[in-house]
């Protein structure tokens, strides 16, 4: 059926539609009685992430000034967005679309919009409440939600999984993912894919779906632009907001230090070319703004189309948006 | 055959695993925002008949099954055998016990039935969905009793016992759901 004439018709349904417009304006409510503000950067950039596990979708643009040069749609917002910060911007947010290729299943479209916000002068902790309220706030309408929870991620793994991510040794990693319910071939899979993997099949279908769930305090091997924790340096300021077992939201106690920045990009660049994975010029207009200084700041990205589908109690994020992506 | 990658697995597919067919009964795309992504495949084993969940990481490929489905004609069975003919090509194929899984207790000589077949070997025959069948024994129940109320085993022609109103009698034909077992109405014999 795919490419079929007679899959001209959206997939969600109209009171899906009018509930995504009602609920794009209370976020907007909730931004502006707080007093951030809403911000448009490019979807379209010359740079873009050199994350190991996004696949970003490139376009090449031919306009007078500029001859064929190869520009990405953003898998989100926040090197522009750090950059506005770095220019003076204070607390923003923005509500707009992103772009992840080979990314497709039941809560996964390569096109999805993105709330994205910064709250400059806020630890991640204040940040990860604030994170927990908007859910509770959009979500208020469709179901009694309990108070949330906060929960470290190592004390997730020991109590579900029986696994000290610190400490367990490769061999126990492999071992338990090997020994699942459904079993995967671990070859080539590394410390934090095996972690990752036990999380999401032994943590996540524990979580309550009644309630915000957020785990805080990720590896420092999975800090992504996290920086490291002051007390506990095998950890860093990350977390994620679950409801139920759909992840939500991923922020950050956001990493300032452009050096230690450039580093983790770098490392970065020599895995993508290590595992043969296509490659992107280093972010240079991103890190001359964290050189000339990223205020203190935490931030965090939250799935829109995902927190639409559990207001509406939807199958899959079809239900949902007006074109997924074989219709579109 | 043809290999999959793990962007071509979708259900209905027809695959090998740990060297038995298997047709794949769902696929879910893992992907945390930042980490691996993975397809979660659950799938069933055509000779068991069991459900086997795996996971599979993007660079995996998984190898088709040449598994085709069939409408073959019964012949015959011998003491082993069941026999079934392709009305169009009268190529002949002989199924065994573990094929039939049930179904030869509905079939009869010239049913068109379903043939799975693996690498042109019959795996699994489906009877027909609705098959009428003379009724070789049953208790002779109430003459008369029309209503409905109540039923009683009877022994097909072909082997099975279906329950039937206490109406039917031995020699009546019946009509019978094979997916189900049970009884539809009176026949046309």
């Amino acid at each position: 059926m795919r490419g079929d004439a007679a899959d001209w018709r959206p997939t969600a349904a109209a009171t899906a539609l009018e509930r995504r417009a009602a609920m794009l304006a209370e976020v907007r409510a909730f931004f502006a009685e707080r007093g951030v503000l809403e911000v448009e950067t490019p979807l379209l950039s010359s740079e873009t992430t050199l994350d190991l596990h996004l696949e970003p979708l490139s376009s090449t643009v031919d306009a007078p000034g500029i001859d064929g040069r190869r520009m990405y749609l953003q898998t989100s917002p926040e090197l522009a967005m750090k950059r506005l910060l770095a220019a003076g911007s204070g607390s923003i947010y923005q509500l707009c679309k992103a772009f992840r290729g080979g990314e497709r299943g039941r809560w996964h479209n390569p096109e999805f919009t993105i709330l994205e916000w910064y709250r400059v002068g806020w630890d991640v902790h204040r940040l990860m409440r604030e994170v927990a309220g908007l859910i509770e706030t959009l979500l208020a309408g469709s179901r009694g939600m309990a108070p949330a929870v906060y929960v470290a991620y190592a004390d997730l793994l020991r109590r579900h999984a029986g696994i000290d991510p610190y400490d367990a040794s490769t061999g126990a990693l492999r071992r338990a993912v090997e020994d699942s319910r459904s079993p995967v071939d671990t070859t080539g899979l590394d410390r934090d894919d095996l972690l990752s993997r036990l999380f999401g099949e032994r943590v996540e279908p524990r979580f309550a779906p009644d309630r915000v769930t957020v785990v805080f305090d990720y590896p420092a091997s999975q800090a992504a632009m996290a920086r490291l924790n002051a007390a506990d340096p095998r950890t860093a300021e990350r977390f994620e907001a679950y409801v139920g077992d759909i992840e939500l939201a991923n922020g950050y106690g956001e990493l300032c230090d452009p050096a230690e920045q450039r580093q983790r990009l770098e490392r970065d660049l020599a895995n993508r070319r290590g595992t043969g994975r296509p490659l992107a010029p280093m972010p240079s207009r991103f890190l001359a703004a964290l050189e000339s200084g990223l205020p203190a700041c935490a931030g965090v990205a939250l799935g829109f189309d995902r927190l639409l589908g559990l207001e509406l109690g939807a199958e899959s994020i079809d239900d949902v948006v007006s074109f997924p992506v074989e219709r579109a | 055959m043809a290999s999959y990658n793990m962007n071509q697995v979708r259900t209905g597919l027809k695959v090998l695993e740990s060297g038995e067919p298997h047709v794949i009964i769902s696929c879910d795309f893992i992907k945390p925002g930042k980490g691996q992504a993975f397809t979660r495949v659950k799938m069933r084993n055509l000779l068991s008949g069991r459900v086997n969940e795996k996971t599979y990481k993007p660079g995996d490929l998984l190898e088709g099954a040449d598994v085709i489905e069939t409408s073959m004609q019964y012949l015959y069975a011998d003491s082993e055998h069941w026999f079934f003919m392709n009305p169009d090509t009268y190529d002949q194929v002989e199924a065994d016990a573990a094929a039939l899984g049930g179904a030869e207790q509905w079939i009869k000589e010239e049913d068109i039935c379903s043939v799975t077949l693996w690498n042109g070997h019959p795996i699994l025959v489906a009877a027909p969905n609705f098959v009428v069948r003379e009724v070789v024994e049953t208790d002779p129940g109430l003459k008369g009793d029309t209503s409905g109320g109540g039923n009683k085993p009877a022994r097909i022609e072909t082997g099975a016992v279906v329950k039937v109103p206490l109406f039917i009698q031995t020699g009546e034909s019946i009509r019978v759901d094979t997916r189900t077992g049970e009884y539809v109405s009176r026949g046309k014999a």
